[in-house]
């Protein structure tokens, strides 16, 4: 290998410009770097024939080849749903209580189901479902259930809602509005006696007047013992849950006006395997009860 | 270049035996799975530290060799070396000795020998390139399965790449650019003078020896002669074409083949050899001085090789030790926090985490989850009423944890309570913890 000295021109051209003695050479581009430039704007005026490009008033110029980005997501989700088509057909075909039982199964339902969760449900029960009591939304992570709490149970409240009266099989149960029937006297006794059901009341000295309030107007559907019945949605009020709070004021509240919680039924909007999925997502929080 | 080949070849080709449900090639870099495997030690993403390790190791040795005898990496052990003094040698058998590939290349005719020769040289060096190239990718997956599917046509396509873009980079940079690729490309020369001072070993030229060079028949009687008979033999043979005799310079990889070539001729002149020599550059005083010069251990031990060897060593036991604290069970607990507690009907408090077991053994293992910290707590694990899990062969798997505090119980009603998760592997006794909080109410 040698080195070759650069050998320097006479008398270089010049733009004529000179900054303290420094001058401005005007040699011409390197031809390779012109060349690739001139391509580049042939490319580019391709490029906007081709594909989507030009801003118009409305839209854009869509492009002689049709490409779109949204097309391409579409066909992705296409093909994502193409995928998980047979594991789909078969969760929307077993046994609901045959699902835990299948790893695999049980695996996909359960991410399919907490992104469905995420989706649908978080907007009353929480991203992290623990609901929200001010507003009545059931905590899904405990184990108390008001309409049950196995994976049949809860795909039913899923699938057709609470006291929605666009379905017929919605679970539906009214509590009367006591304010209207009692006195505030009767209605201050019995709340003295729900709360001595599960700890301390505000006044010991109501409880006994109020046991005879609440067997006449609340033992039919929260039973005699204050256990609540499931069949018809009655809370158990002797645990130590409560879904709109379990003070004094709002058990008054409670009691006085009543409570009228709604759930929109989801067969409208969600497949059977997505209903399914989000039923043993939930029941997997935690509080799922076995089948029988 | 036989040994170091070799090792490269080989290799992947080395078998194993890891259990019916792990690869059983020695050394494999398991992208798909995210694991990597050399013999007995099995690596998983988290653990790359590891590598990492092994890379300031031999980024430190490096240092240790370059700063005691100069470009040693690039002269004997560089895969750019290798590969090039492998394509050379291949020209030699085909084109003949420098003189021949000379003729070779000034013949402007394109007649049939020429093009015989140059064909079988560039086919024989894409057969090299194409066979390290195809080594190469034997690394990523079960080598002879892949073989097999090679030949046949079934490999994944970026095997095909892979080999592809390596054998044009192997037959561009070993056969074409060469030493461009240490002068040009490589930032190991510029990076490596601040590691060489008077003390490392160098190739020099004894100027005091040869100047003032002459040819024979520049010669004339009473004037000072040199030894260098300016044959430029050493400057024929370099392989980044420098003049060893201008001083140590940049492009020069410490190759010796310029001392080879001078000690020839010294000898066929009859004069003592050395005239270009391995030295270092403080040698050079004491010679031209008459005085002795330092022994060549002198030259290697002093403290700048000194440190490179402790810092070495140090990284390298911390490694081995590391190696050997690493426990078979790992696992990582994560609070949910959304929320950070659940009551529940009887008025227990719940706090819920999820618990990453990992098994890196090559069966399934039981484990059994405990808590230790306070009596009060309760463990429960999600989708099973026991308190045990299996975790299936060479996974990590995600257990939802409960750990419940009863009513009244003192973690129940304090706002933050530690405790100790354990998990032991109920087969072998093998045991991990992790610490953790348990949140009551905050009252």
């Amino acid at each position: 290998m040698s080195k070759k000295p650069i050998k320097k021109k006479e008398d270089p051209d010049t733009t004529g410009h000179s900054w303290d003695g420094i001058e401005e050479f005007n040699n011409p581009l390197p031809r390779w770097w012109l060349w690739t430039f001139y391509a580049c704007i042939v490319w580019a005026i391709g490029y906007t024939i081709a594909y989507p490009a030009w801003p118009m008033i409305n839209s854009a110029t869509a492009g002689v080849l049709g490409y779109s980005t949204r097309a391409e997501v579409a066909q992705d989700i296409a093909a994502v749903d193409k995928s998980n088509e047979a594991i789909n057909t078969k969760l929307a075909s077993v046994e609901l209580a045959a699902i835990a039982a299948d790893p695999e199964l049980e695996g996909y339902a359960k991410s399919a189901g907490a992104a469905v969760f995420r989706t649908w449900c978080a907007q009353c029960h929480g991203s992290g479902a623990a609901g929200v009591q001010a507003s009545g939304y059931p905590n899904l992570l405990d184990d108390d259930w008001l309409w049950g709490g196995t994976v049949e149970d809860i795909h039913a409240t899923i699938s057709h809602g609470i006291r929605n009266e666009t379905d017929d099989d919605a679970r539906f149960s009214q509590m009367p509005a006591f304010g209207e029937m009692l006195e505030p006297e009767e209605i201050a006794q019995v709340v003295n006696f729900v709360m001595s059901l599960s700890g301390t009341p505000q006044d010991a000295a109501m409880v006994d007047a109020g046991t005879l309030v609440y067997e006449d107007n609340c033992s039919s559907c929260h039973m005699d013992d204050g256990t609540g019945d499931r069949s018809q949605g009655a809370p158990n009020l002797t645990d130590a849950i409560w879904l709109y709070g379990g003070d004094y004021d709002k058990l008054i509240q409670t009691v006085e006006y009543s409570r009228y919680g709604v759930m929109p039924a989801w067969t409208e909007r969600l497949s059977e395997a997505e209903l399914r999925a989000v039923s043993t997502y939930v029941h997997g929080l935690g509080g799922g009860e076995a089948s029988e | 270049m036989i040994f170091t080949l070799g090792i490269y070849y080989v290799t992947p080709w080395i078998r194993w035996d890891r259990g019916p449900n792990l690869p059983d090639q020695a050394v494999l870099i398991d992208l798909a799975n995210r694991r990597f495997f050399f013999f007995w030690i099995e690596i998983w993403p988290h653990e790359f530290y590891f590598i990492a390790g092994l890379l300031i190791m031999a980024g430190l040795g490096l240092f240790l060799f370059t700063s005691a005898m100069g470009r040693v990496w690039c002269g004997y052990a560089c895969p750019q070396t290798v590969w090039t003094d492998l394509f050379i040698l291949v020209e030699r058998w085909i084109e003949g000795d420098r003189n021949a590939r000379l003729r070779l290349h000034n013949q402007k005719k394109w007649d049939l020998r020429k093009a015989r020769l140059r064909l079988t040289k560039w086919t024989s060096w894409m057969i090299i390139g194409l066979a390290t190239g195809g080594a190469w990718v034997f690394y990523f997956a079960d080598a002879p399965t892949l073989l097999v599917d090679l030949v046949t046509g079934n490999a994944h396509p970026i095997a095909y790449t892979t080999i592809a873009v390596l054998t044009a980079t192997t037959f561009f940079f070993g056969g074409i650019a060469r030493e461009q690729i240490c002068i040009y490309a490589c930032p190991w020369p510029r990076i490596q003078a601040a590691m060489m001072d008077e003390d490392t070993l160098v190739v020099g030229y004894r100027t005091w020896r040869g100047e003032p060079r002459k040819h024979s028949e520049e010669v004339k009687a009473g004037e000072p002669q040199g030894d260098c008979i300016d044959c430029m033999a050493c400057v024929n043979v370099c392989p980044v074409g420098i003049d060893i005799r201008d001083g140590e310079q940049l492009e020069c990889i410490t190759c010796a083949l310029c001392i080879d070539a001078c000690d020839d001729v010294m000898a066929k002149i009859g004069k003592p050899r050395g005239l270009i020599d391995y030295m270092a550059i403080s040698d050079e005083t004491n010679e031209r001085a008459g005085k002795p010069i330092k022994p060549v251990m002198k030259h290697i031990l002093r403290p700048r090789t000194i440190m490179y060897t402790a810092l070495w060593s140090l990284v390298g036991f911390g490694l081995v030790f590391a190696l050997f604290i690493r426990a078979d069970i790992e696992m990582s607990v994560a609070p949910v926090r959304n929320p950070i507690f659940v009551t529940l009907s009887d008025g227990s408090i719940r706090n819920t985490y999820d618990v990453r077991l990992l098994n890196k053994h090559g069966e399934d293992r039981p484990f059994r989850l405990s808590v230790v910290g306070d009596p009060a707590l309760r463990i429960q694990l999600e989708g099973t009423p026991y308190e045990s899990v299996n975790v299936p062969a060479d996974t990590s798997f995600l257990q939802k944890v409960y750990v419940i505090a009863p009513a009244g119980s003192d973690p129940a009603n304090s706002e933050r309570t530690q405790f100790r998760l354990w998990a032991e592997d109920t087969s072998n006794g093998e045991r991990a913890h992790k610490d953790t909080i348990f949140n009551g109410r905050d009252n």
